[in-house]
């Protein structure tokens, strides 16, 4: 079966490569950017920032919460701190020292996060953090972003840069399809909408909106349109998008790769349910942890892939 | 169990170099440098020191118990655990694969024998194994506590509140040893973030230090835990600041960083296998 998609690609990349080279860019741009990494960079793809501008990148070793720390502290000093981690030991592992120091305080603190999600792969589930978005989402003042692609991670990062206040960004290792475009423009706060489609909304973030477009295809041959949305914020939410779609095609489908608890997914219950209550159902990890394997074996066995979001969509439709 | 000879030790710990780096081949993921540099270290504590029972009990009452705070060590950890009887050799083909109990780092979900608690995420270890060899103390067991710990791990804080906490309550069941190696992911630890004199630094918080200069050398492995465990019940808890090399007994891989977490190519593997008797018998 050979599907007619409607985003393709030509080139794979790692989105944390997008945010390496947004983040150099950044820092050509505004001298105020610094960077902070705990023994990750090359991990976080931070080198080439390292490099071009020593004196404004800092190495803690390996102690995350004193980068929070000192972050807020740059913050404090009107610099625009990018602190990179792996993405749990950039939430769990600092959850106070973010809440207090950069999100109840206000600071202007990027929070930059790799290797999230199942797509780490064998490492396994000590570092395959499921649960950041929820956590990040449950702070006040938190900005929280998770792009698609390469060059959507770019774009994001030189957004936030502009942006004033604390951000969460979230991004992966593996490598993925590029299927937006180089010279996006990227409005933290505002909803994507890709496909237009009537019968049902698929609502994705991050990895799974590559898995959305492919869903998208699927249910076009057996004749339902789908929608697809790419929330590509997951705080503040774009209310407005989603009731204007479920308005339209009466139910939709969450994709995260993401505990369902917590993530995007609830995120959408919630303003449905208080708005315009419609079926809604949920792709992403239920109340798991994740295990080693490869990122293609693990998304298959945790249903974080087109084929469910088919079968959510038709599950969704049916209850209409 | 029986007392085994140099000889007969030295051959485990070839073997358990040889498994490690099977292991990270075979999945080209995982981490063999610190592996490669520990290999006697393991070998010494579960076919030497260690009065432990391969029927494993979670509770660990009456033995003494060993935990890895650097989880990422697991392939020379999974290795010398099969090696001692916990679980079947065999299974080392499945770590780092979907549905393994052998987790790219240790796991007590998926219930592999010998692990008590899940790591990976540095720093944490020290303060759970101050946790049984207290609730050895209130049980009147009056078997050991052992941890291995990372150099580049010492860098989180939560290492040192621990340490602080074990000299406050005198554990001094406890015998930590530290992975000397000077060598962290982005490089040579006095360049990440140095540790300077970690001798005095362990001192000053109320640890009996002793230095294994020769890590990599059998003899003083088992000469430098004997020292510790004879300071073992004097009031302190007591430090083995073990200097090994990382990716020792690979020529092209001892002494860099750059092995920390990169599996070999097929033909590094057998380069490396070339410099590497098989002892008992590959799995
Ligand atoms: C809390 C935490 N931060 C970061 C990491 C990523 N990480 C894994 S190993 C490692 C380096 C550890 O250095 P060291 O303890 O010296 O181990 P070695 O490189 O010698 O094996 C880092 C930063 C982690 N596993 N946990
Ligand atoms: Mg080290």
């Amino acid at each position: 079966m050979s599907l007619y998609l409607k985003f393709t690609y030509t080139e794979k990349k790692d989105t944390r490569s997008g945010f390496g080279d947004g983040f150099l860019e950044a820092g050509r741009k505004n001298p105020n950017v610094v960077g902070l990494c705990a023994d990750l960079i090359g991990s976080l793809k931070m080198g080439a920032f390292q490099k071009e501008f020593p004196e404004r990148f800092f190495q803690t070793g390996i102690a995350e919460a004193n980068m929070i720390g000192i972050s807020a502290g740059l913050a404090i000093g009107g610099k625009i701190p990018f602190a990179g981690t792996f993405a749990n030991f950039a939430t769990g592992r600092v959850y106070d020292q973010i809440r207090q120091s950069v999100a109840y305080s206000n600071k202007n603190v990027k929070i930059c996060a790799s290797h999230a999600g199942l797509t780490l792969g064998e490492d396994g589930a000590t570092h395959q953090i499921l649960e950041d978005l929820g956590m990040m989402k449950m702070l006040p003042h938190m900005t929280v972003i998770n792009p698609c692609d390469y060059n959507q991670t770019k774009a994001a990062t030189l957004a936030i840069a502009e942006y004033e206040g604390p951000v969460y960004l979230r991004f992966g290792r593996p490598s993925w399809p590029i299927f937006t475009p180089a010279d996006q423009k990227f409005e933290i706060g505002k909803a994507w909408k890709m496909i237009d489609g009537k019968d049902v909304t698929i609502f994705a973030t991050g990895h799974m909106v590559w898995e959305a477009n492919v869903a998208e295809a699927m249910l076009r041959e057996e004749g339902i349109s789908a929608e697809v949305i790419n929330i590509h914020t997951i705080k503040p939410l774009d209310e407005e998008a989603i009731l204007e779609s479920v308005k339209k095609t009466g139910c939709a489908v969450s994709a995260e790769e993401h505990q369902i608890n917590g993530g995007l997914g609830d995120a959408i219950a919630q303003t449905l349910a208080r708005n315009n209550p419609a079926p809604l159902e949920y792709v992403g990890v239920n109340d798991s942890f994740g295990e080693s394997g490869t990122p293609t074996a693990l998304l298959d066995k945790y249903g974080l892939n087109a084929a469910n979001i088919v079968k959510a969509a038709k599950k969704a439709l049916k209850r209409k | 169990m029986e007392k085994q000879s140099i000889e007969q030790l030295q051959k485990i710990c070839t073997q358990l170099r040889r498994d490690v780096l099977r292991m990270v081949h075979a999945v080209q993921s995982g981490h063999p440098g610190a592996p490669l540099g520990c290999a006697e270290f393991f070998v010494a504590l579960y076919f030497d020191q260690l009065r432990h029972n391969p029927d494993f009990k979670m509770d660990g009452k009456g033995e003494d118990i060993f935990f890895l705070s650097n989880g990422h060590l697991s392939a020379g950890w999974y290795s010398v655990l099969a090696r001692s009887g916990y679980f079947p050799v065999e299974e080392l083909k499945t770590f780092r694969k979907i549905n393994s109990r052998l987790q790219g780092h240790p796991a007590t979900h998926e219930h592999l024998p010998g692990i008590r608690v899940a790591s990976g995420s540095l720093g944490q270890g020290l303060s759970v194994a101050l946790g049984v060899a207290q609730a050895k103390k209130l049980d009147k067991d009056d078997h050991l506590v052992y941890i291995l710990m990372g150099d580049g791990e010492l860098q989180e804080g939560q290492v040192w509140e621990a340490a602080m906490y074990a000299a406050h309550f005198g554990v001094d069941n406890l015998i930590a040893t530290v992975d000397y190696n000077g060598q962290q992911i982005d490089g040579p630890t006095t360049e990440v973030m140095d540790l300077k004199n970690l001798k005095a630094k362990w001192e000053a918080f109320g640890w009996e230090v002793i230095e294994t200069k020769k890590g990599n050398d059998l003899s003083s492995v088992l000469e430098g835990l004997e020292k510790a465990k004879s300071l073992t019940g004097k009031g302190k808890p007591v430090m083995n600041l073990l200097y090994t090399e990382m990716g020792y007994g690979v020529d092209f891989m001892v002494g860099t960083h750059k092995w920390h977490g990169s599996p070999p190519s097929d033909e590094q593997l057998a380069d490396a296998l070339g410099q590497l008797e098989e002892t008992l018998g590959d799995y």
